[in-house]
């Protein structure tokens, strides 16, 4: 593990950093925002009870469905560290808003009649003797806002802004519990850290000072970030995203490594959380490309029927992206369908070649697969229509990367995976034919925002290098060595370039 | 003043009061706790607005000051609360001064002064903190602030509470040569009947809103109406 992490400590570093600012910004605007609210409703009692429901209702909303709502908005949606910071600030707002307003409301009543006898305004009262009074309370609500923002923003690595959330999709998505360590334990650490500087600020004789003080430093630290951040001036970056699994990983490091090969500078925003999100932030140019999945995008973008044959799916995909100013590059070469495997014991002894073989042992296979293929217009309750059979042993719902270990320790006999999956090819697992076709095609290809192509010239033409030249056993070869062999997915990305001559440096 | 004020419930916290304070006189609004004399002080400086009447000070109609400018104008000294806890004897002092836009070295010499005329010194406890002092030293201080500003008229709520009677006496007694050396007009409200009588040029007895009985303090204690200010003044005094 410690060898682990010095390997990783310079990323390791920029990630905590970018934590850091992240929080920092969020809880900063949290208490510009909050505060004044705070008094707002001291002043206007009758607006307490809906605005604190409301802070109430947005820290309800999980994090995900949030994203979900903010990304498609105009001025402030899209990917990276601005929605990050938006739903950050929703999410910190409640402790400070409930604590500013009790926290003024509890200051002894006889107290605030005295300042009003001496011949202070509203405003004098508020300033010196109010806010002072209530400080304590308020900063006990600027705390506890703080440190959830630490927890919360985890999250921001799924939209792209970075921060030790990064380790732990990656890791989620690589199923390395090393990586998911290296993002919490110091998530966790920073917690501690600002919950203790908080409470001795809040604790310390004076607090007004004391927190003059954090503000300070807080807003010198801002401005540092601020100034750290690479100059956006000549040259453009193309932004490479990908979704958040292995294979978009690798195939993200693979198309970053080849237009750096061809002398482009290239942004990385790998591991976005989910389909949707890799849509808009490319539609929005956010992204510059990223590669979708034909069957994906028919069904879950376009919300359109599956079928078709390859051909006709991709030349559907082509002529409604563009009018969404997408253009769709050429197809990779591999077809990452849903594939129904087995152990080659299994297929031997009960003949399953085809799904179609599977009806004459639906009364007792046992299926493993993950909740999504449940609900998906394209999953399991089509699949027995298409192939008529009904399961008599309820499927078993797990999660995607424990599907293979339930196979191969003989706790289900089939489980629902991807045809690409790293593991299939490694331990010689049956694949069964869609012999009637019930999936649409997954071909990978890369979709691109077409209004920057003009503003990256070679662009197209590093990517379209790849196509066709990445066919099924390499995917899974590929996925392998990332998933069971822990290797990194950009030294594996390069390995593969270099190995098929796409690289010429 | 002139005045009637309701509770929220309806019953009279004030019923037809009618008072007048000469300028350099102390009158003290004498009761029991609920008599309505802690409101009819707040009718002054406006904490407390009747619903009907008039309440004049320094020649005006309270309703036609500034409730700011007017609250500026009176020294208010209160039991106990009355000084803001999170600041410095001398931030507190200087309050008014402060509020009425000084110059900080102006108001920290009166601040100094006022300590001083109050019996403190001042290099020792301008930096202390409220509760750091005694209740005696805390209502000395609460009498240098209401006199910050030079004001013409001073409130005084129950300003010798919850003192030992040694520490009441020996401030009763500072007040009352205080009071003539600066002859400012004071408006005193207290429960305690030897107190009112001791500091009073002229005494009024409250009850449930009213004055039962107004006078000097030899009238109130030789003369007392028969019934209630009987039964009262009967009771506190050997």
């Amino acid at each position: 593990m410690l060898s682990f992490l010095a390997e990783r400590r310079a990323e390791l570093g920029l990630l905590t950093a970018q934590h850091v600012v992240l929080v920092l910004l969020s809880t900063a605007l949290a208490v510009v925002l909050g505060v004044p609210l705070g008094i707002l409703m001291t002043r206007r009692r009758g607006l307490a009870r809906p605005l604190l429901a409301l802070a109430g209702v947005l820290q309800t909303i999980p994090s995900l469905a949030l994203f979900g709502f903010l990304i498609p908005l105009p001025v402030v949606g899209g990917i990276g560290a601005r929605i990050a910071v938006i739903a950050l600030v929703l999410y910190a707002l409640l402790p400070i808003l409930r604590n500013t307003y009790t926290g003024i409301l509890q200051v002894d009543p006889a107290v605030v009649e005295a300042a009003t006898g001496l011949g202070m305004t509203d405003s004098q009262r508020l300033r010196i003797v109010e806010l002072p009074l209530a400080l304590p309370v308020i900063l006990a609500g600027v705390r506890i806002a703080a440190v959830v923002s630490v927890g919360t923003a985890t999250i921001a690595a799924a939209v792209g802004a970075g921060g030790l959330g990064t380790y732990v999709f990656r890791g989620l998505a690589t199923v390395d519990t090393r990586l998911i360590l290296a993002g919490a334990v110091p998530a966790a650490l920073l917690a501690l850290a600002f919950d203790g500087l908080l409470a001795r600020v809040e604790r310390s004789p004076r607090p007004g000072r004391a927190a003059g003080v954090l503000a300070v430093l807080a807003l010198v630290t801002l401005m540092a970030a601020g100034l750290a951040r690479p100059a956006r001036s000549g040259q453009r970056v193309v932004v490479v995203g990908s979704k958040n699994f292995t294979e978009q990983v690798v195939l993200g490091e693979m198309l970053a490594a080849l237009l750096e090969d061809r002398g482009l500078a290239v942004d990385r925003r790998l591991n976005l959380g989910g389909t949707q999100l890799c849509h808009e932030a490319v539609r929005a140019g956010q992204i510059d490309v990223y590669v979708e999945y034909t069957g994906t995008a028919l069904t879950d973008i376009l919300k359109r029927p599956a079928g078709g044959d390859r051909a006709a799916v991709l030349r559907e995909i082509r002529e409604a992206y563009a009018p969404l100013g997408l253009r769709v590059g050429e197809p990779l070469g591999f077809n990452n369908t849903f594939a129904l495997v087995v152990r080659p014991d299994t297929s031997r002894r009960l003949g399953l070649i085809r799904i179609s073989d599977v009806a004459r042992h639906a009364d007792t296979l046992r299926v493993g697969l993950f909740g999504e293929f449940l609900e998906r217009a394209d999953g399991l309750p089509g699949l027995m229509k298409a192939y008529g059979f009904r399961l008599a042993v309820p499927p078993t719902e797990m999660d995607l990367g424990l599907l293979y270990q339930a196979l191969l320790a003989d706790r289900v006999d089939v489980v629902v995976g991807s045809a690409t999956d790293g593991l299939i090819a490694a331990n010689g697992l049956v694949v069964l034919e869609d012999d009637r076709h019930y999936f649409p095609p997954y071909d990978a290809v890369p979709v691109m925002h077409a209004g920057h192509l003009d503003a990256h010239p070679g662009l197209e033409a590093a990517v379209s290098a790849l196509a066709g030249r990445v066919d099924e056993d390499a995917m899974r070869r590929l996925n392998y060595a990332v998933d069971s062999q822990h290797r990194a997915p950009a030294a594996v990305a390069r390995e593969f370039l270099r190995s098929a001559g796409l690289l010429a440096r | 003043m002139d005045v009637h004020k309701r509770f929220a419930s309806g019953a009279f916290a004030l019923d037809g009061l009618s008072l007048s304070v000469a300028p350099g006189e102390v009158l003290v609004l004498l009761g029991t706790s609920g008599s309505g004399k802690t409101t009819a002080l707040k009718t002054l400086n406006r904490l407390v607005r009747p619903e009907r009447g008039t309440v004049s000070v320094l020649g005006r109609d309270v309703e036609s000051w500034d409730p700011i400018a007017l609250r500026r104008s009176i020294g208010y000294v209160i039991q106990e609360v009355g000084l803001l806890p999170h600041l410095t004897i001398a931030e507190n002092v200087e309050m008014v001064p402060r509020l009425l836009g000084w110059e900080a070295p102006r108001r920290a010499a009166r601040a100094r002064e006022l300590l001083a005329l109050a019996g403190l010194d001042a290099d020792r406890f301008a930096p202390l903190r409220p509760r750091q002092l005694s209740g005696g030293e805390r209502q000395r201080v609460g009498l240098a602030r209401a006199l910050a500003a030079d004001p013409p008229l001073l409130l005084m709520d129950e300003p010798f509470g919850a003192l030992d009677p040694l520490t009441r006496r020996r401030l009763q007694d500072e007040f009352r040569d205080l009071q003539r050396r600066l002859g400012k007009t004071v408006v005193l409200v207290t429960h305690d009947v030897p107190e009112a009588l001791r500091l009073g040029d002229r005494v009024a007895v409250m009850a449930a809103g009213r004055v039962v009985q107004a006078g000097t303090p030899s009238e109130i204690r030789d003369q007392p109406r028969p019934g209630f200010v009987q039964e009262f003044v009967a009771a506190a005094l050997p």
